[in-house]
């Protein structure tokens, strides 16, 4: 046993110091909760992939190929530091990015600032990354919880509803989500109350109690920000119970095929959903997207291998637009970047380091056994972000030099 | 504020969820009180369950028949396979004490979750209804769905079942026989080893039946494991362990209150079960219907002799090791003087709790609430008071201590798994409110940007702090070690009786250990606080408690420079584990935890120490 003990210790000895690069390549570290939460990382994996491998095809990016160092980093910050660090001085990449929570992706950019590093965040929503824990290392792709729930408060202002009841995770994404949607509606609808919240732990939602008090608060519309398993529950439970009878829902990344697909054609009909309508966007760039796709792995893309593909077009555009690998120069280069993806061109804010990465809101429909959106339409995130003003007295100064 | 047939209603959905609760805690119970393991394990079979319930109801028709008949299958198959693990792998660690056991039940999840993964994939799935009972039934106009009713009858059908086997069959009484006294059975001729397969089957057969009855109402989803087995635990420990009534009674309790909490307090629901649980085991330490724990094994982690002072061979070898680490980072790259950094942290946190364990027999099963409050102290102390470092690290130890003379006084009042249990829940509660009140905690984003001294701030002197404070540490707990108050202690580990026969205030001993354990896991949380910049709930985590219990085992529970030792050998080998082996590395972590403790159960020092050495180990 204590052999074995030893030959492993020395097999891990060996990897480590074997971690030569190669000299004609860029080196990315990249990492994600691969092995915490496969549901929406395995996906963003296969996306980047997918986007290193048509950049290299095309000729790699400053003559040289993108070379990705993945990690896993368990969900956990302090094991996203330690890989983080890892990259950075043991592997000599050039920038970060990824991450899948948002909370590790506080503690990277954190990382970057003090190590200063370029960071690119992938998936994380969360808008403290941008504002109040905003720094000059850290970029962000994917759209902000601010984007999303701004503009379904002003959809849901239109309605003739008065009575809310929100049910959401009971940690930050979910509290922002919630906070952010009844910002926006009061401000809009000073007539509007909300009745009932509910604030489950997440994956532990008990949705027969849960559903059961959101029905005695007797609200006119609901706002849900649950998803994955937590939101199957609580489908599931509200259709039997009538939860969504006669009742408006406004529900957020219910569209996103990662967590329509496990509900069938128990979809909900008529909630109104931010989502990715994968199947339904024919633009060229997104139809050749959606090919490359199939083929390389057979399966529809999700959000995630969407937000993967598109990171790494980002990082291409970067390097080039630098022209070098220096961080100061990638700093300057990402700020007001434009980039084209598969959903149309994008850019990085200069202001607040936020990509105008867009989304989609449509209905939900059953077609063919199958949850999906129509009636949806595009948002360009351009246009739902905080005005200038805002940004400057959310971010802290530093981050803005 | 709510009529009647809202709370009437409320009842009926905290009954349905009850059942599911009973299921998952008699199988937990009945393991317990046969086997005595604890085991981590149980929400693991729980999840395949529902895994293989969807399977197999997918490759029959969709009939009643076909769901329900698909359940009892799964739910065979289930028992089968824990039938399996009990016979290569549980049946050797029945004389093991608990801490092992734990340990090998937690290595026993992440090979679960890796399988599972591999068999199925990442996707949610969801079943599909059941058939014949796809509807709501109107009560007091208030609809509830039929399924949900099936299942508040589930719980008391198994309840009856489980009664009649255990009160009106032959096998049965041998049953309660072993859970009140497993030798004397052993000692009448009974073959212990079929009863314990068998059991071990009833109880996985009961968490297998409790998965597959879960996936019409949930996804089958890869967190289901850790979701319910913290849950579980609670319930068996509020029931009494080893209690099925007990487990019965306190489902239907924390299901009831449950639900009206979701009613009355949406905010807090979270947190309301751990504190039924403190406040149960504050008024009955033994659960509501446990019995008095007799024939505990010999004081769990007693050992055959005592530790004993260091020769003068090994002081000088101890000191050159200080010295060799002292000179390292001069060769070395300045990954691996992060990853040392964080060993010298962490050996001082293994250390903390290598006091209670080892020297006192005290499984903290939470000891990362200590290792949180140090590290959320100094965040807090820097980042809103703005004061400096040693205000942070200071205040840190302050909380730690705080803690344990919070928690002690609660938990010395305990024995054995209530105490683990205990400790268990108060870090679930800290980590449930490091989550939850964000305005203080900065919630699940937690307190980032804190800043060292800048004589501090290259990565060389950080090295130089830890170590420092590492052999500090190690310094000031072997002293308490060899002091009145540590042989007071170890008395209080090896016999209650004697130890107050010769005028020895146990609990009071016990609860002193609390507060100097948790102020050095305060310290090491500081340290780390300031070596990351940064602070996250997953400072109060189970996982971050289990990483400690397997850096105390891998270097010997009975050895007092073990910590050290555990920490360097586990730290370098899990991180290159994740670095190395994205997709498969709780597989092989897993098997490893589980090969060591069968494989070397006194810990690298201690298997050193039995080959080579004498002397203090």
């Amino acid at each position: 046993m204590k052999t074995t003990f030893l030959k492993a210790m020395a097999v891990s000895a060996m990897v480590l110091l074997s971690g030569g690069a190669g000299a004609d390549s860029i080196k990315i570290g990249e990492m994600s909760s691969y092995s915490s939460s496969p549901q929406s990382t395995e996906a963003y994996r296969k996306g980047w992939q997918l986007a290193v491998e048509h950049i290299n095809a095309d000729g790699g990016v400053l003559g040289k190929t993108l070379e990705v160092v993945s990690r896993d980093d368990t969900g956990k910050p302090d094991a996203a530091l330690r890989a983080a660090q890892e990259l950075v001085t043991n592997e000599n990449v050039v920038l970060l990015t990824g991450t899948y929570l948002s909370n590790v992706a506080v503690a990277v950019a954190d990382f970057a600032n003090t190590n200063k590093v370029f960071f690119l965040v992938g998936q994380p929503q969360s808008d403290t990354l941008i504002w109040e824990k905003g720094n000059r290392y850290t970029f962000r792709l994917f759209n902000s919880m601010h984007s999303q729930v701004t503009a379904m408060a002003q959809m849901a202002a239109k309605l003739p509803a008065k009575r809310w009841a929100t049910i959401a995770p009971n940690y930050e994404y979910g509290q922002s989500a919630v906070k952010g949607f009844q910002e926006e509606l009061k401000r809009l609808r000073p007539d509007v109350e909300f009745v009932n919240e509910q604030w489950p732990t997440l994956g532990k939602l008990e949705a027969g109690s849960t559903v059961q008090a959101m029905i005695a608060a007797e609200p006119d519309a609901v706002f849900n920000a649950t998803f994955g398993a937590d939101l199957a529950k609580f489908v599931r439970e509200g259709n039997t119970r009538g939860l969504f009878e006669g009742r408006e829902v406004y529900s957020i990344l219910t569209g996103l095929p990662e967590y329509l697909e496990p509900l069938g054609d128990e979809a909900p009909e008529g909630w109104t959903v931010t989502g990715y309508p994968v199947e339904q966007i024919e633009t060229p760039e997104h139809a050749a997207f959606r090919t490359a796709y199939e083929e390389a792995y057979g399966e529809l893309p999700k959000v995630g291998s969407l937000i993967g593909y598109t990171e790494m077009l980002a990082i291409r555009a970067i390097l080039e637009k630098a022209g070098s690998t220096e961080t100061e120069a990638l700093i300057a280069a990402a700020r007001g970047v434009t980039f084209d993806t598969p959903i149309g061109p994008m850019a990085f804010r200069a202001q607040d380091h936020q990509s105008t990465f867009g989304f989609y809101i449509g209905k939900l429909a059953v077609v063919d056994g199958m949850g999906r959106m129509v009636d949806w339409q595009f948002y360009d995130g351009a246009d739902f972000q905080p005005p200038d003003d805002l940004v400057k007295s959310l971010r802290p100064e530093e981050a803005t030099k | 504020m709510y009529d009647a047939s809202t709370l009437f209603a409320q009842l009926l959905n905290g009954l349905s969820y009850s059942s599911t609760l009973f299921l998952v805690a008699s199988g937990l119970a009945l393991i317990f009180g046969v086997t005595k393991i604890v085991n981590f394990a149980h929400g693991s079979f729980y999840m395949l369950g529902a895994y293989i319930a969807l399977t197999v109801t997918n490759a029959l028709p969709t009939t009643g028949f076909g769901f329900w008949g698909g359940v009892v299958i799964a739910a065979l198959v289930v028992g089968a396979i824990g039938c399996l693990i009990e016979v290569t792998i549980l049946r050797r660690i029945y004389q093991a004490p608990e801490v092992f056991q734990i340990l090998v039940t937690f290595g026993l999840v992440l090979v679960f979750q890796n399988l599972i993964y591999e068999f199925w994939g990442p996707d949610e799935v969801l079943a599909p209804r059941v058939p014949g009972l796809k509807g709501a039934v109107t009560i007091f106009g208030e609809r509830i769905p039929q399924y949900n009713i099936a299942l508040i009858f589930v719980g008391p059908v198994f309840l009856g079942l489980l009664w009649w086997l255990t009160h009106r069959t032959r096998w049965g009484r041998l049953i309660r026989a072993a859970t009140q006294d497993r030798e004397m059975v052993a000692s009448l001729g009974v073959n212990q080893k079929t009863l314990f397969t068998a059991v071990f089957f009833i109880g996985t057969f009961l968490a297998g039946l409790a998965g597959a009855l879960q996936i019409p109402k949930e996804s089958a989803n890869l967190q289901m494991d850790i979701n319910i087995v913290v849950e579980a635990f609670v319930i068996v420990v509020i029931g009494g362990m080893g209690s099925i009534m007990g487990a019965f009674l306190a489902a239907v309790l924390v299901g009831v209150i449950n639900a009206f909490g979701v009613l009355f307090f949406p905010q807090a629901v979270s947190v309301l079960i751990f504190l039924v649980m403190v406040l149960v085991l504050v008024f009955r330490p033994n659960g509501l219907l446990g019995g008095r724990m007799v024939a505990q094994r010999p004081g769990d982690l007693s050992i055959d002799q005592p530790f004993r002072l260091p020769t003068r061979a090994m002081k000088q070898a101890m000191l050159a090791a200080v010295l060799a680490l002292a000179l390292l980072p001069l060769v070395l790259p300045l990954y691996f003087e992060v990853i040392m950094t964080e060993v010298f942290i962490l050996a001082i946190f293994a250390g903390s709790l290598h006091f209670l364990l080892s020297v006192g027999g005290i499984v903290s099963f939470g000891h990362a609430a200590y290792f949180g409050l140090g590290s959320y102290a100094a965040a807090l102390v820097a980042t809103r008071l703005g004061l400096p470092m040693a205000a942070g690290v200071l205040a840190a130890m302050v909380a730690g201590a705080g803690g344990g003379l919070l928690f002690g006084w609660f938990c010395t009042r305990l024995k054995g798994v209530y105490l683990a249990m205990l400790t268990l829940a108060f870090a679930q509660i800290l980590f449930t409110l490091s989550i939850q009140m964000v305005s203080v905690t900065g919630g699940d984003n937690g307190i980032v940007g804190l800043t060292r001294p800048s004589w501090l701030n290259s990565h060389m002197a950080y090295y130089y702090l830890a170590l420092a404070a590492a052999v500090l540490a190690t310094r000031l707990m072997r002293r308490a070690l060899y002091a009145p108050f540590g042989f007071a202690f170890r008395a209080g580990r090896d016999s209650l009786a004697r130890s107050a026969a010769i005028g020895i205030d146990t609990a009071r001993i016990q609860w002193g250990a609390f507060v100097l354990s948790g102020a050095f896991a305060g310290l090491a949380g500081a340290l780390m606080a300031y070596h990351r910049g940064s602070v996250f709930p997953t400072d109060f985590s189970v996982s971050t408690t289990v990483d400690a219990l397997v850096m105390v085992l891998v270097g010997g529970v009975q050895s007092v420079s073990g910590p050290l030792i555990g920490a360097l050998s586990y730290h370098f080998v899990s991180v290159e584990l994740i670095r190395n082996l994205a997709d498969y590395w709780r597989l092989i972590l897993g098997l490893f935890i589980i090969v060591f403790v069968l494989g070397v159960p006194q810990g690298i020092v201690g298997a050193f120490m039995n080959r080579f050495g004498k002397g203090e180990r």
